[in-house]
């Protein structure tokens, strides 16, 4: 088991004949994820070449999601198509029945992720980020852009708003590796947030430690923390970053900003430690914690 | 990107909400034109408003009322230039006065843990928002609103209600609320508030004062929204680092920081901000967030705008590298500080972890730049960085 994505799990890239998408599905499928196909309707009925081991594969390129499904049976669409069109790409791929879409892209409008989860949710279909590196269940399958080689498969759940602080964490933990490791993206609207995670992690039998990253901005923390208080019983670490973070600046992610009281890392970790959560003062202390829960 | 008041006025004009005439001053003299203009040959009254992103600049004793031109301008000279919460008042708004017969609070923001927009109403505006959440929390209606809708009639009917408006008013009340969705809608804001929406003692709605924040990663489809910026107010080097499209904030501190990734940039800047405790309580200079692929020239690019802060004493780079590997990134560094030549001239603290690490660090080993030190961790290299900029 793994949460959310699994070896038998199919993905097509919207995007894929993109530079971007090129490249990481190059890389995706060099870890072991079973890429089926990819969308582009100027490109339909054509092949993309990809290097595999000692050879190559040759991936379909469909000219709607729709039809890549019904070719493929995929059950998972990523998404590396530019900001405006990424609002397109979603309601495409919900609408051809995928029920995970992770959509790397950044710089979305949030009036469009906005629309773009309401529609997704009427429809019962998980969104992943945007803004977000997507996940990984290490050895089964990689949908997204984090780097495959960092660890293997082990018994932590990962779910974190940042990419290269995931990196930064899975390499912490190199030697135990992880079940699931779920970016779910810095933007203010967000397609799965910590709490869907947290859920699935308990839910999960392969996970038995989890590790929360947050930071800044908004009161995603403090909402997850009532949440592991009252429905999680596995053991979870946290890490907040920004606590040097100045009022009214944004740091990097649109959804990172400190206004006023509201959205400090102080209340953030008051409020995961009040909830039974232990959390460290640096990812290096973070990794520390989970290490000797998993030990115990 | 928050706007103006006079800005947000302007904006709410353009798309049918009912204002009152203002126009935007920098000087008395334009204050007193401004004055003349909307006064016009008759008695009236004036407020000349500082113009400044920040509440409480009413307590301040910046929005003053004037009874004529030459008053307006003195106003004006008083206000302008006045310090603000830290906002020096640049421009002041000259907006015709209001008999005000009731005063009356409206906004539509983002609410990210329902995933859609939260409207909230009340009939008992004029006092701080804040204030009024938390000691009469059933006199402010909060009212959803889904975004493929909006506040359409029904939903305009639904927030009038909740707040409880009186009949007479109801109908004028909610054809302005439909009219603030297509501010929300059509500029793509996060943000529209008004506080106060009031009715004048002659029956109109208005909206007295505007506050509007933009979302930028909509600014592709908003050609006009560049000029609402105000470069003026920009730090420098923030500007600087804007003009070159890196993601950079000026911070009050000594050790300059570069990493890949917004989030281990924040992450990067409390480890050093830790380390600094024990060496002369030194503190981030900055936040900058290269990206995830750190290529040479925007290294070189984010080197040049730390080693121009002379605040800077030392420099942390502090990459993880995933898709960008830590070769690519070791040379551009290398490349970077070839570039700079004599203008780097101060100390780097250099962490590289991840994708071909050792490559990495045998390039900058190798290249044996004397201001380069190597740190094999995250922890050892803040520290480092912060014993460097104590020195």
């Amino acid at each position: 088991m793994a949460i959310f994505l699994t070896e038998a799990s199919k993905v097509i890239v919207q995007g894929m004949t993109g530079s971007e998408g090129t490249k990481h599905t190059t890389r995706m499928l060099a870890s072991g994820t079973a890429v089926v196909g990819g969308v582009n309707p100027r490109k339909a009925g054509t092949s993309v070449s990809f290097p595999q081991g000692d050879g190559t594969v040759d991936v379909p390129v469909f000219g709607s999601v729709a039809e890549a499904v019904a070719a493929t049976g995929a059950d998972v669409s990523v998404i590396f198509v530019p900001p405006a069109h990424t609002k397109g790409a979603v309601v495409e791929a919900v609408d051809a029945g995928v029920p995970l879409v992770v959509i790397i892209t950044e710089g979305v409008p949030v009036a469009d992720t906005a629309e773009f989860f309401a529609y997704a949710q009427d429809k019962g279909v998980r969104l992943i980020g945007p803004n977000c590196p997507g996940l990984i269940s290490p050895g089964k399958s990689n949908v997204g852009i984090i780097p495959a080689d960092i660890t293997g498969p082990g018994r932590i759940g990962l779910v974190s708003k940042s990419g290269t602080l995931t990196y930064q964490m899975m390499y912490e933990l190199r030697d135990l590796g992880f079940s699931s490791a779920v970016g779910i993206g810095g933007d203010p609207i967000i397609g799965t947030t910590h709490i869907d995670a947290l859920a699935a992690f308990e839910a999960d039998p392969d996970t038995d430690v989890i590790v929360m990253i947050g930071e800044i901005g908004g009161d995603a923390e403090e909402r997850a923390a009532a949440f592991i208080q009252e429905h999680v019983t596995k053991p979870v670490v946290g890490y907040v970053a920004g606590f040097t973070a100045p009022e009214g600046k944004t740091m990097g992610h649109a959804g990172a900003i400190v206004s006023g009281s509201s959205g400090t890392a102080q209340a953030k970790k008051e409020a995961l430690e009040a909830a039974g959560v232990k959390v460290g003062k640096t990812p290096s202390e973070t990794a520390a914690l989970a290490r000797e829960l998993l030990s115990r | 990107m928050d706007l103006f008041e006079y800005q947000a006025r302007d904006i709410f004009e353009k798309h049918g909400v009912p204002v009152l005439g203002g126009i935007v001053a920098t000087t008395p003299d334009d204050a007193r034109a401004a004055a003349t203009t909307l006064l016009g040959d008759q008695p009236g009254v004036v407020v000349v408003k500082a113009q400044v992103k920040t509440g409480g600049r009413g307590k301040a004793g910046g929005v003053k009322l004037a009874r004529s031109a030459d008053e307006a301008a003195e106003r004006a000279g008083e206000i302008l230039g006045m310090d603000i919460k830290g906002h020096t008042v640049h421009r002041v708004m000259i907006a015709a006065g209001a008999r005000i017969a009731q005063e009356f609070y409206f906004s539509l923001l983002l609410d990210r843990a329902e995933r859609r927009y939260l409207a909230m109403c009340s009939v008992e505006g004029g006092m701080e928002i804040e204030q009024l959440a938390v000691e009469r929390p059933e006199a402010l209606a909060k009212v959803a609103v889904d975004p493929r809708v909006g506040i359409d009639a029904a939903k305009a009917d639904e927030i009038v209600a909740a707040a409880g408006f009186d009949a007479s008013i109801a109908g004028k009340v909610a054809d302005v609320l439909q009219k603030l969705w297509l501010v929300y809608r059509d500029e793509d804001a996060t943000l529209v508030e008004v506080n106060p929406l009031v009715l004048t003692e002659d029956g109109e709605v208005v909206a007295l004062d505007g506050k509007v924040s933009l979302d930028a990663n909509a600014d592709f489809r908003h050609a006009d929204h560049a000029e609402l910026e105000d470069k003026a107010a920009a730090d420098p080097l923030e500007a600087r680092a804007k003009a070159k499209d890196l993601n950079y904030v000026k911070l009050d501190g000594e050790v300059g920081i570069i990493g890949n990734g917004a989030g281990l940039v924040m992450s990067t800047l409390d480890v050093v901000a830790y380390a600094g405790e024990k060496h002369g309580a030194v503190k981030p200079a900055n936040f900058l967030d290269i990206g995830g692929g750190a290529s040479a020239e925007v290294m070189a690019a984010g080197l040049d705008i730390i080693l121009t802060d002379p605040q800077v004493k030392s420099v942390f780079v502090n990459v993880f590298g995933g898709i960008t590997a830590c070769d690519a990134v070791a040379n551009g560094i290398v490349a970077a500080l070839e570039i700079l030549g004599d203008e780097a001239s101060k100390p780097l603290v250099v962490r590289l972890d991840g994708n071909n690490v050792e490559e990495g660090r045998r390039i900058l080993a190798e290249a044996n730049h004397p201001l380069v030190t190597l740190a094999d961790t995250m922890d050892g290299g803040a520290d480092k960085a912060a014993e460097l900029a104590n020195a």
